[in-house]
């Protein structure tokens, strides 16, 4: 019971302890935290803000210049960076509606199975996310291939003419599209099942008393109660759909010309193959804006109508 | 009756849910088939190479398998006929194919360093994995557990950099760690990834739940700080632990734009990055990548089936609240 005794004293004696005091007496919060915070400001928290920095400067080895706006009006004012704008954006409003939407229909019918059938859909449609996106960029590759990928061969089944999907600009971009939305949204299909196992019963059971059928249920009970989980998902999915890039530098090289340009893809050519860093960190601040304002707008727009 | 449409619909929920895990699980096994597919072949009828993994229409599975049990079929026959050298035949033919499905596999690691680069990968998770569990927990447990001036200051920058993308970062990053002289280097990418702040997050709503009478009762035992974090705590975050640990070994074994920015030097590697150039020299058949994409892959495979439990743990951690 000291410690007790002996911060009542102090209370009464200084009223509010110091902040120096109070720092004093935590000085063992400080050092747990120590290593994370140095490793966090140097590797974080400097260079965010050196990134806003550079976003404003000529860089150069030795002396860099200031530019003002310079590398914003440089960046708003080039073709390439509307082209990947776009082709970003469509890419985000088709394959996040639909990895979403198929997660949770997935999830759904998972859902009523027993514990084992469960567990092993889940894991079947989990695996494939565990897997890196260079592996998974590379056997579509090989399964888009022209003369010997198991594409054409499946469109052959319908007699299609073999299709170049990767290198013509009319299918490059959709097929990419495609391949998204064909790799399983696992972390979806998990957070929803989660959801799910945790709405209570006696809200299915009422249901069935007033006369409820399977889908009304669904669609009266699950689906509103699945809306955090929803929101959470288009956010993280539209977030991580903005990064695209693994697939892009393994699969298409943003092209043919610029069809398949995204916006990482676009930082990344610019401060790494042409060196232009004060021209690539504006990029980068740009997409920042961009993915927060899409969080803003997706918060809003899923929060307010409940 | 009732019982008969829900035997239907039980089906028809059965048959949908297997044709969609299928497509979803296709792509995988198409690795592991091209990886293991007869790249060339005497066929003795039409008198010519045949490449199975260029083949059109294509091989479902790896052709090997049948060919050599066809093999060993005629082979038995010759035997049995008296035909020595017919036997020999088939038994050549039957060790070329052992020889050759696999040879993707040892081309790779004879002549073209995938050991190395599997050795790098693995090390560099292995070392961030172990460091990312002690800093964060410690951050976690502090930041859960204690009070103290600048705590919430330090809790919410770490919560808003979490929103921040990581492209924003590469640039700076890039000169900074070509001023400090460590690019293409390992520990361009370790420190690197050690700052990830995601752990500190998981950590602190995992130790949010322990009970704090527990810490007192270690305090008034006279427990030290350290020893309380050491003894106490930790063992109760275990399947805290358990889920940051794998995912943090599973995102640094699968990181890709920035290993492929800092590192040069072909057998500083890691298996993304050798894979990239792989496919980049435009010289490897599809055989030989896709054995690279299955050894890439396969540590993730096993972790994933070992551990599938934490996996839907830490996911549910990260994105459902109570």
């Amino acid at each position: 019971m000291k410690p007790v005794h002996q911060t009542a004293n102090a209370v009464v004696q200084t009223k509010k302890p110091t902040i120096w005091l109070q720092m004093k007496k935590n000085y063992s919060a400080y050092l747990f935290l120590l290593p994370k915070l140095i490793l966090f400001i140097a590797f974080i928290a400097i260079p965010v803000v050196w990134a806003f920095i550079i976003s404003f400067q000529e860089y150069k080895i030795f002396g860099s210049e200031w530019a003002g706006l310079d590398n914003y009006i440089k960046v708003f004012k080039s073709d390439a960076f509307y082209d990947a704008l776009g082709n970003t954006f469509l890419f985000t409003v088709v394959t996040v509606p639909f990895n979403v939407i198929s997660a949770l229909i997935i999830a759904s019918l998972i859902h009523p199975l027993g514990k084992l059938s469960q567990s092993f859909f889940r894991g079947a449609f989990y695996l494939p996310t565990v897997t890196s996106m260079v592996i998974v960029a590379m056997v579509w590759r090989w399964m888009y291939n022209y003369d010997f990928g198991l594409f054409n061969y499946v469109l052959g089944w319908f007699g299609i003419e073999p299709l170049n999907w990767l290198g013509q600009s009319s299918s490059a971009l959709w097929a990419l599209i495609i391949m998204q939305c064909l790799i399983p949204f696992g972390v979806g299909i998990i957070l929803y099942l989660a959801s799910m196992g945790s709405i209570s019963n006696t809200l299915y059971e009422a249901a069935t008393i007033d006369g409820a059928n399977s889908f009304q249920k669904w669609y009266r009970i699950t689906l509103p109660l699945l809306k955090p989980s929803t929101l959470y998902l288009v956010l993280l999915s539209t977030i991580g759909s903005f990064q695209v890039f693994t697939q892009i530098i393994m699969m298409t090289g943003g092209g043919p010309g610029t069809a398949t340009e995204t916006l990482v893809h676009l930082i990344y050519k610019t401060g790494f193959r042409d060196f232009e860093f004060g021209f690539a960190a504006a990029q980068s601040v740009v997409l920042f804006f961009i993915i927060l304002l899409f969080s803003i707008i997706q918060f809003r727009l899923l929060r307010y109508d409940d | 009756m009732t019982s008969g449409i829900q035997k239907v619909n039980k089906l028809i929920i059965y048959v949908l849910l297997s044709v969609f895990a299928i497509v979803s699980l296709l792509p995988l096994y198409w690795v592991f088939s091209t990886s293991l597919q007869l790249s060339s072949y005497q066929d003795e009828e039409l008198e010519r190479q045949v490449s199975y993994v260029d083949s059109n229409p294509p091989k479902m599975y790896p052709v090997g398998i049948t060919e050599y049990f066809e093999h060993w079929g005629k082979a038995r026959d010759a035997e049995s006929a008296g035909d020595a050298e017919a036997a020999a035949y088939h038994r050549d033919v039957m060790d070329y194919i052992i020889e050759d499905t696999f040879s993707g596999f040892t081309t790779l690691f004879n002549k073209n360093n995938v050991g190395i680069w599997f050795f790098n990968s693995f090390y560099i998770a292995v070392v961030v994995t172990i460091g990312i569990l002690l800093f964060d927990s410690m951050a976690g447990y502090v930041l859960a557990k204690k009070r103290f001036p600048g705590r919430n200051l330090i809790f919410w920058s770490i919560i808003a950099t979490m929103m921040i993308p990581g492209q924003v970062t590469l640039v700076p990053l890039f000169i900074m760690v070509r001023n400090f002289g460590i690019m293409d280097t390992h520990w361009a990418l370790i420190f690197p990834d050690l700052a990830m702040v995601f752990g500190v997050f998981l950590m602190r709503q995992f130790m949010h739940s322990i009970p704090d009478e527990l810490i007192d009762a270690a305090k008034i035992d006279g427990a030290s700080e350290w020893k309380t974090y050491w003894k106490i705590i930790l063992p109760l975050a275990k399947p805290g632990l358990a889920a940051l640990g794998i995912f943090t070994f599973m995102n640094v074994w699968n990181s890709f734009l920035w290993p492929i920015i800092v590192l040069n030097d072909a057998d500083l590697y890691t298996l993304p990055v050798g894979l990239k150039t792989l496919q980049d020299a435009n010289l490897a058949s599809f055989k030989l990548l896709m054995s690279g994409a299955a050894i890439a892959s396969i540590p993730m495979i096993i972790v994933f089936m070992m551990f599938q439990r934490h996996f839907v743990k830490g996911l549910t951690l990260g994105g459902v609240k109570e």
